[in-house]
């Protein structure tokens, strides 16, 4: 059976949508196609991929108007007379084809204050328990597809990179602030720097999440919450200012 | 031709790829103080140590108090059938725990103990339950672990950049020539020392749980550039790949599927692993269905069950299974968990498995069974290194994790690998930090050599008519798989060899179409260079192994042969094409000779090693 798939080419420059047309075997899914493609039809279509397992968040692509990884995304899933549209992900500037420039995560992830663990009570091993660890480890499943990034409205719709490091790196920083073993204090930098108010938890980034993390429920809103209870709850400022805390930076111990 | 304004970064030390090994020697090389740069061909966090599933193999003796380096050290020379370098073995063993502690003072996350210790899960090989793990996406945590603590330790990470070859001045490493994948174009790094961190080659055959990625980079790098490779001929078919839809074919199963219960069954129902038990483990595994499941339930007394021997072992078994005709309906065989575990609890401790099979085969494992079957999966041999230093014949070359040889023998034990990145990418920045602390004089890259490599890398761009990359992988894919795989015989690896040399002639005529600009069918014909080289190698070292040892099965030689432990073949470029060899090996020391043939009730009293 012969399919069509309408792929975006281009440079950052100029572009446009090119049809392509191949037989689909059993069980395919869409980076399968593109794969097929390349072989058959264009050598130089340029499109990231590596584990083709859902593991390692390279393939981000939108599929159909959807940001999806093309490994996980079977063919099936779509009627027998749809064309398939494939183009790169829009909150990013497009290096060619399906590939963009995501260096700009990376820059985020740099700034976030690393792991600061307490000392070893016994000298040798740490101990925490599955049920203080289980939250985090939500957060850690977070293979960096950057989806949540790309269809985050501050980002991709309002292009306010400077104010907010997005989704990804709330959820990364709700797994450091959230560690059990880190005497990190990342508060004050989550409200000024990473931009927690700009949030507007719309859920997107839960939706479009191949992970299933609870991205907004689970790591952004409990760190709205903690931003707030430091800087804005009442009772709390009287409280600190009596005892002369110092809200700017305080050590977990 | 004048290279001078090409762009040139200058490092102490470079290291090439991204994964466990090459994070890890890159953080020690930056903690000694050195100027340290990696390269990798994608982006950080990506490369294949993410695809690691069931856990990291170290004797913290969590689960199990009678554990310690001994046992993980006999587990792993009997698991490597006696092949493998002595030193490395022990090294590996001693070290393991203190990398896996260490992981978790940089900020990794394993699941507990009821006691609120690192967890441990039992897997094919190991003794006692030894690997640290996160449910089933250990390898995920270990990367995403180092990748950062190392952003914040000063060391320069160049993305999407592919190493083309090595320079060399009087004989020492100075340098090495890459390429952006982006625009295409080319950067000379200076460095002292380079450390090779590229892992295997799986790409080479048609079935692989390898990505794109492992096209033996370091070990065509090494080769070319004077370095010898080592126990080539043994390559690890996992014995649980996905069968099926077509288009995943190859993609891993976790072993610990088998680990935390799963059983393997053939199209009669039958429990067809009792059948393959090898006599050297015979005392050590269950001989009844009944003695397993007790096992399974944490009855210290009884024995393994046999899906949990060794990968070489199991692969063989499903592929006779296959054979005989008591295959499942797509050519493998079927692995149940569903019908051992609660659904709960597989969902728990095997995430991505389940997630795996449901959204690529429309398969629920906790009430289905999975179908399974061998895919080649990782590369034993590799770069000759000093076991100590991981340095190469070649002065400032070194090399680590699974592009370097000797660590596994004849087969690698499930878990081993994970530990291996770890130990030996920081032996290997320790062993590159003290040989650039002891060099005198200047290095130099010179102008000749930088322009022999780019004419290389270019011909098939301004070729206007040409093989097609694509293909011409294809080809190189099928002749492994035909002619190099699970089951070797001599006539069919001479009958290889013949056809990787006819391919030889084919690869000099790629033609890459358009610009160099993220060009991935450019890429390709590159990566070819160094497929070749890999697969050459693995045929020629198949060929004179005349026995069957571990991962390596010779139909026509069949059992290990005694005379095969006196020797390792080592395989190097000389004036006329690809030699292979067999070079004696050392006797190994007393002392640890002694431990790896003790009894387990010598080493677990304490009577032996002590």
């Amino acid at each position: 059976m012969e399919r069509k798939f309408n792929i975006w080419r281009g440079s950052a420059e100029k572009g446009e949508f090119k049809t392509y047309s191949i037989k689909l075997e059993q069980g395919m899914v869409v980076l399968d196609a593109i794969h097929r493609i390349q072989t058959e039809h264009s050598n130089d279509l340029a499109v990231r991929w590596n584990c083709k397992a859902g593991k390692c968040g390279s393939c981000s692509m939108e599929i159909n108007g959807r940001p999806k990884l093309s490994c996980m995304t079977r063919m099936n899933e779509f009627a027998e007379d749809d064309i398939i549209t494939i183009q790169p992900l829009k909150t990013f500037p497009i290096i060619k084809d399906l590939v963009t420039d995501v260096s700009w995560n990376y820059k985020q992830n740099k700034m976030i204050p690393p792991f600061k663990p307490r000392v070893k009570k016994n000298g040798k091993d740490h101990v925490m328990f599955q049920q203080d660890v289980e939250r985090i480890q939500e957060f850690r499943k977070c293979i960096e597809c950057y989806l949540c990034q790309d269809v985050c409205h501050v980002l991709r719709d309002q292009d306010k990179k400077e104010g907010f490091v997005g989704p990804r790196f709330m959820v990364r920083l709700a797994s450091l602030e959230m560690h059990p073993l880190d005497r990190g204090d990342r508060i004050p930098k989550i409200k000024n720097e990473f931009g927690s108010g700009m949030c507007n938890i719309t859920r997107c980034c839960t939706d479009v999440c191949p992970e299933h993390i609870q991205i907004t429920d689970n790591g952004i809103i409990p760190l709205k919450e903690r931003v707030v209870d430091r800087f804005y709850d009442p009772i709390m400022w009287i409280y600190n200012k009596l005892l002369g805390i110092d809200t700017q930076n305080r050590n977990k111990d | 031709m004048d290279y001078s304004d090409i762009q040139t970064i200058e490092h102490d030390v470079l290291v090439v790829g991204a994964g466990g090994a090459g994070i890890r020697a890159a953080i020690e090389c930056a903690s000694g103080g050195l100027s340290t740069g990696i390269i990798s061909k994608s982006l950080l966090g990506k490369a294949h140590t993410v695809m690691a599933e069931g856990g990291i193999a170290a004797s913290l003796g969590n689960i199990d108090s009678r554990d310690n380096w001994k046992i993980h050290f006999r587990d792993t020379m009997r698991g490597g059938k006696f092949l493998n370098q002595w030193r490395m073995a022990e090294l590996h063993a001693k070290q393991a725990p203190d990398r896996v502690r260490e992981l978790e003072e940089w900020g990794a996350v394993f699941d507990r103990t009821d006691k609120g210790l690192i967890n441990q899960r039992n897997f094919g090989g190991h003794r006692y339950p030894r690997l640290a793990h996160v449910g089933d996406r250990t390898g995920l945590e270990i990367i995403r672990t180092l990748q950062d603590f190392c952003v914040h330790h000063g060391i320069s990470t160049h993305m999407e950049c592919t190493g083309l070859d090595i320079i060399l001045d009087e004989g020492k490493v100075s340098g090495l020539l890459a390429y952006w994948r982006e625009t295409g174009r080319f950067v000379l790094f200076k460095a002292k020392a380079i450390i090779l961190a590229t892992g295997g080659g799986g790409k080479a055959w048609k079935v692989t749980s390898n990505s794109w990625e492992y096209t033996g980079d370091g070990l065509g790098m090494a080769y070319r550039a004077g370095a010898e490779l080592m126990d080539m001929e043994f390559t690890q078919f996992h014995p649980t790949g996905m069968v099926w839809p077509p288009s995943v074919k190859g993609i891993l199963v976790t072993e610990g599927v088998r680990g935390d219960g799963g059983v393997l069954l053939n199209s009669e129902g039958e429990r067809f692993m009792f059948n393959y038990i090898p006599e050297k483990f015979a005392s050590e595994t269950a001989d009844t269905e009944e003695e397993a499941s007790r096992w399974l339930d944490g009855d210290r007394e009884a024995r393994r069950p046999p899906e949990l021997l060794t990968r070489d072992v199991v692969a063989r078994a499903i592929k006779k299974e296959v054979e005989a005709g008591r295959g499942s309906p797509n050519g493998g065989a079927f692995l149940d968990i569903a019908s051992r575990r609660p659904a709960e609890f597989i969902k728990k401790k095997l995430p991505s498995m389940y997630h795996q099979f449901k959204e690529l085969a429309e398969i629920d494992i906790t009430e289905e069974p999975m179908e399974v079957g061998p895919t080649l999966h990782y590369f034993m041999g590799g770069i000759r290194v000093n076991s100590d230093s991981q340095q190469t014949n070649v002065p400032g070359l070194f090399a680590c994790g699974e592009c370097a040889g000797g660590m596994h023998g004849a087969n690698r034990l499930g878990g081993n690998s994970l530990s291996d990145l770890l130990v030996f990418g920081k032996l290997a920045g320790d062993g590159a930090t003290d040989y650039i602390n002891s060099l005198t004089g200047q290095l130099k890259c010179s102008n000749e050599e930088v322009g022999k490599i780019i004419k290389g890398a270019t011909d098939m761009l301004n070729r206007e008519e040409g093989k097609n990359p694509y293909l011409v992988h294809e080809k190189l894919q099928s002749i492994m798989q035909t002619f190099v795989s699970i089951v070797r015989t001599g006539e069919e690896l001479e009958a290889g060899l013949d056809k990787l040399q006819e391919l030889k002639a084919d690869i000099k005529k790629v033609s890459a179409h358009a610009s160099a600009q993220y060009n991935p069918g450019w890429n390709e014909a590159l990566d070819l260079k160094n497929l070749i080289v890999t697969a050459e190698a693995v045929t020629r070292a198949a060929l004179i192994r005349q026995e069957s040892r571990g991962a390596h099965t010779r139909l026509d030689f069949a059992g290990e042969h005694e005379e095969g432990l006196e020797y390792n073949i080592v395989i190097k470029r000389t004036d006329s094409g690809m030699s292979a060899e067999k070079v004696k090996r050392e006797n190994p020391p007393k002392e640890l000779a002694d431990i790896g043939f003790a009894s387990l009730a010598e080493l677990e009293g304490g009577e032996i090693g002590a």
